[in-house]
């Protein structure tokens, strides 16, 4: 690939005479270029690329475990850091310790005069980076007992921040492979329904009507049932995809079905039969990658709604169980009175989190579904 | 028209069917039942419980319960028995059920009120410094889920004491005459209601700029404008009933979609409603309590769609089904 773009430079090349000597651009090339003219594609995607990769880093950015509490911090504010005092720059950045003022109950907390320096690559809790290399260094810190809570505490006095993290790492993830199962089944079940035709096709689509008749939350909460509520986090997360997954692919599976009883009437289809490929073969090979750009853009948008799926699950007690963290049992701190008058943090941090992430999602799905339009030609007035 | 909506109810029946088999099954697939709760407590005796088996039918196979149920639904309209509440699960719904529709209502009302003028308003000045803005935050707002905005709402209420923080009554609600009553209730109906009617509110009102665009471009606009109409005629006389069709299908839809919408808003403001009471009975394995809250949700959606459809005809003399 880049041994074609160093022999025709086509980028340096003045626009006015561009069009005369460009050579054939294969289409993934050209849905690059779409994709980075829009500026909104490409805010999502870069701040979705900055989140998976905080998420995948998360024990090593986060300055403590999940569930590492300190007790005399509940409810502690964040901490300021600052990096200027007396008019001059510093070049090591500090925070002024708070300790508790006044009654316990009231949760309230003082900065004082002390001043803790913020250090990089401090040592701290032990862990494995990608589950494989043990090491015990973080990407910052103070000296214990010292604690850095950017984002202030949560009720059990764990830091947000990290919490945030390792919440990433369950809520981000849910998407990508809740999609990556349910989109399988929709286009497989979708495909088979609109080749094959007859009985198949009518057991198939009678399923999908089922499934969407029955309200989205209320199908979660039955299916949830087969679950009992206490079980370990990582069955927890599957159950959670498993159940997510299986409400998703119907609408899919419609749509795609459509698509396909249209695809199957083209030449090369028929040419394919002719040749006496497998019907599988021809659904897998000829008919089903004909419906590849509306499936990118139908899943890109899709991924959001398995996000808040996980969020609300664990935000009314269903999904994700203390003490791993996740967005949505994080946001479940914030149901009480208390936490949104005296300490919003507990709300904003998760919440902004959330939006940041589904926004993301939405812009970077507008953006592909303009680059992957056949309709748009490149160059026009609009491309 | 009358053999079209016959038919649409003939349809239901197999759905109707098949979402209790469905539910049945998944409860059946679940462990433990109603039952083994009370089976850790050392207080009550191995004969109690078989007793109590029995009388709720568990000891027989799942396929004759099923059958049971169904010919009692039936038959009797009888739902079952709520074995936490000690109730028929018909009572135990009923309630929760007008609740939801109210809040379910009450939200729509708030999502047609705002979108259709404002995305009228859009529409009339488009590319104007109002509908970029309105587009801007209509663009941000599809970003912020129900669960965000219902909390959002509870800390306004909670800060400013403006409004309830929860429930549906308060607590000197049976004191009050007809008038102080109604005030109570729409102050607790108010932040639940805008929590639901928010959600859907920054799509339905791009619908219904891109219908009063497309409809503006048509011939018989530029015809009545052509005649010397001012614009608001136009606009409201002319094109705005084109372009309120699509939307007219959009609105059963919605009607349907915001039930499973006002759940998330029942838990956070406390609203006694279906979504709280169906949590409730998962979490306390009552399974008749479950299969008919998710079949009468259920049955909300297919009315929903119902009304969509035979709507669209009442509004649009084009569309007749035969």
């Amino acid at each position: 690939m880049s041994e074609i773009a160093e022999l025709t430079p086509t980028e340096a090349v003045p626009a006015a005479t561009e069009r005369a000597v460009k050579p054939p651009q294969s289409p993934a090339r050209l849905f690059w270029r779409q994709l980075r003219r829009s500026p909104l594609a490409v805010v999502g995607g870069t701040l979705l690329v900055v989140f998976y990769a905080l998420a995948l880093f998360a024990p090593f950015v986060a300055p403590y475990a999940q569930d590492d509490m300190d007790r005399s911090r509940f409810f502690q504010p964040p901490d300021r850091v600052h990096w200027v005092e007396g008019g001059r720059l510093h070049m090591r950045p500090f925070l002024h310790p708070q300790s508790p003022a006044g009654d316990l109950q009231d949760f309230a907390y003082r900065e004082g005069t002390a001043v803790a320096p913020v250090r990089w690559f401090v040592h701290g809790d032990r862990y494995r980076l990608f589950g494989l290399i043990p090491t015990d260094r973080h990407l910052f810190g103070t000296d214990p007992p010292q604690r850095i809570y950017l984002l202030g505490a949560d009720a059990f006095g764990r830091d947000e921040f990290s919490r945030l993290l390792f919440g990433g790492q369950v809520s981000l993830t849910v998407g990508l492979v809740g999609i990556a199962i349910s989109f399988t089944f929709g286009l497989l079940l979708g495909g088979v329904s609109g080749y094959f035709g007859g009985w198949v096709d009518t057991v198939i689509m009678r399923s999908t009507e089922l499934l969407l008749t029955i309200p989205g939350l209320y199908l979660i909460i039955a299916l949830r049932a087969l679950f009992p509520v206490d079980l370990p986090s990582q069955q927890v997360y599957l159950g959670i995809v498993a159940i997510l997954a299986f409400i998703a692919w119907a609408g899919l599976a419609r749509v795609i079905r459509g698509m396909v009883l249209s695809i199957r009437r083209e030449e090369y289809v028929a040419a394919a039969e002719a040749l006496g490929m497998s019907r599988m073969r021809i659904i897998a090979r000829h008919i089903l990658p004909n419906t590849m750009s509306f499936v990118i853009v139908a899943a890109t948008l899709t991924i959001p709604g398995y996000i808040l799926g996980e969020v609300i699950l664990s935000f009314i007690g269903l999904g994700v169980q203390e003490p791993a963290a996740s967005w949505g049992n994080m946001l479940a701190q914030a149901r009480s009175i208390r936490v949104l008058t005296s300490f919003p943090w507990l709300l904003y941090v998760p919440g902004i989190a959330i939006f940041l992430t589904v926004m993301a999602y939405n812009f970077l799905g507008d953006g592909l579904r303009d680059a992957l339009d056949p309709r748009k030609v490149q160059g026009g007035p609009t491309g | 028209m009358r053999t079209y909506i016959l038919r649409r109810l003939l349809q239901l029946i197999p759905l109707l069917l098949g979402i209790t088999l469905l539910t049945f099954l998944l409860l059946k697939l679940a462990p433990g039942d109603f039952l083994s709760t009370m089976a850790e407590n050392p207080q009550i005796s191995a004969a109690t419980l078989d007793a109590m088996r029995h009388r709720f039918g568990l000891d027989r196979p799942w396929w004759l319960q099923y059958a049971l149920y169904l010919k009692n639904v039936v038959l009797h309209f009888d739902f079952g028995e709520s074995f936490s509440r000690h109730q028929p699960v018909f009572v135990v719904l009923r309630e929760g059920l007008a609740n939801t529709l109210l809040l379910a209502i009450s939200g729509a009302i708030i999502t047609w009120g705002l979108a259709i003028p404002l995305g009228v308003w859009a529409g009339m000045k488009q590319y104007s410094a109002a509908d970029k803005g309105l587009s801007l935050l209509a663009f941000l707002w599809l970003s912020v889920p129900e669960v965000l905005s219902g909390l959002l709402l509870l800390m306004l209420a909670a800060r400013t004491g403006w409004f309830p923080v929860g429930g549906m009554r308060s607590l000197g609600y049976d004191d009050m005459d007809w008038i102080g009553r109604a005030g109570d209730l729409l102050r607790h109906l108010a932040l639940p209601a805008l929590t639901v009617g928010l959600i859907p509110l920054a799509s339905r009102m791009r619908q219904m700029r891109g219908n009063l665009l497309d409809v503006l471009r048509l011939d018989y606009v530029t015809t009545a404008r052509a005649k010397g109409l001012s614009e608001t005629r136009v606009v409201f006389k002319h094109a705005l009933r084109n372009a309120l069709n699509p939307l007219i299908t959009l609105f059963g839809f919605t009607l349907g979609a915001l039930v499973s919408g006002s759940l998330v808003s029942e838990i956070i403001f406390a609203w006694p409603g279906l979504g709280r009471i169906t949590l409730e009975a998962l979490q306390t394995k009552d399974e008749y309590l479950v299969m008919g809250s998710v079949l009468m949700a259920s049955v909300v959606l297919v009315a929903g769609n119902l009304i969509a459809d035979l709507l669209l005809a009442v509004a649009d003399p084009r569309i007749r089904y035969e």
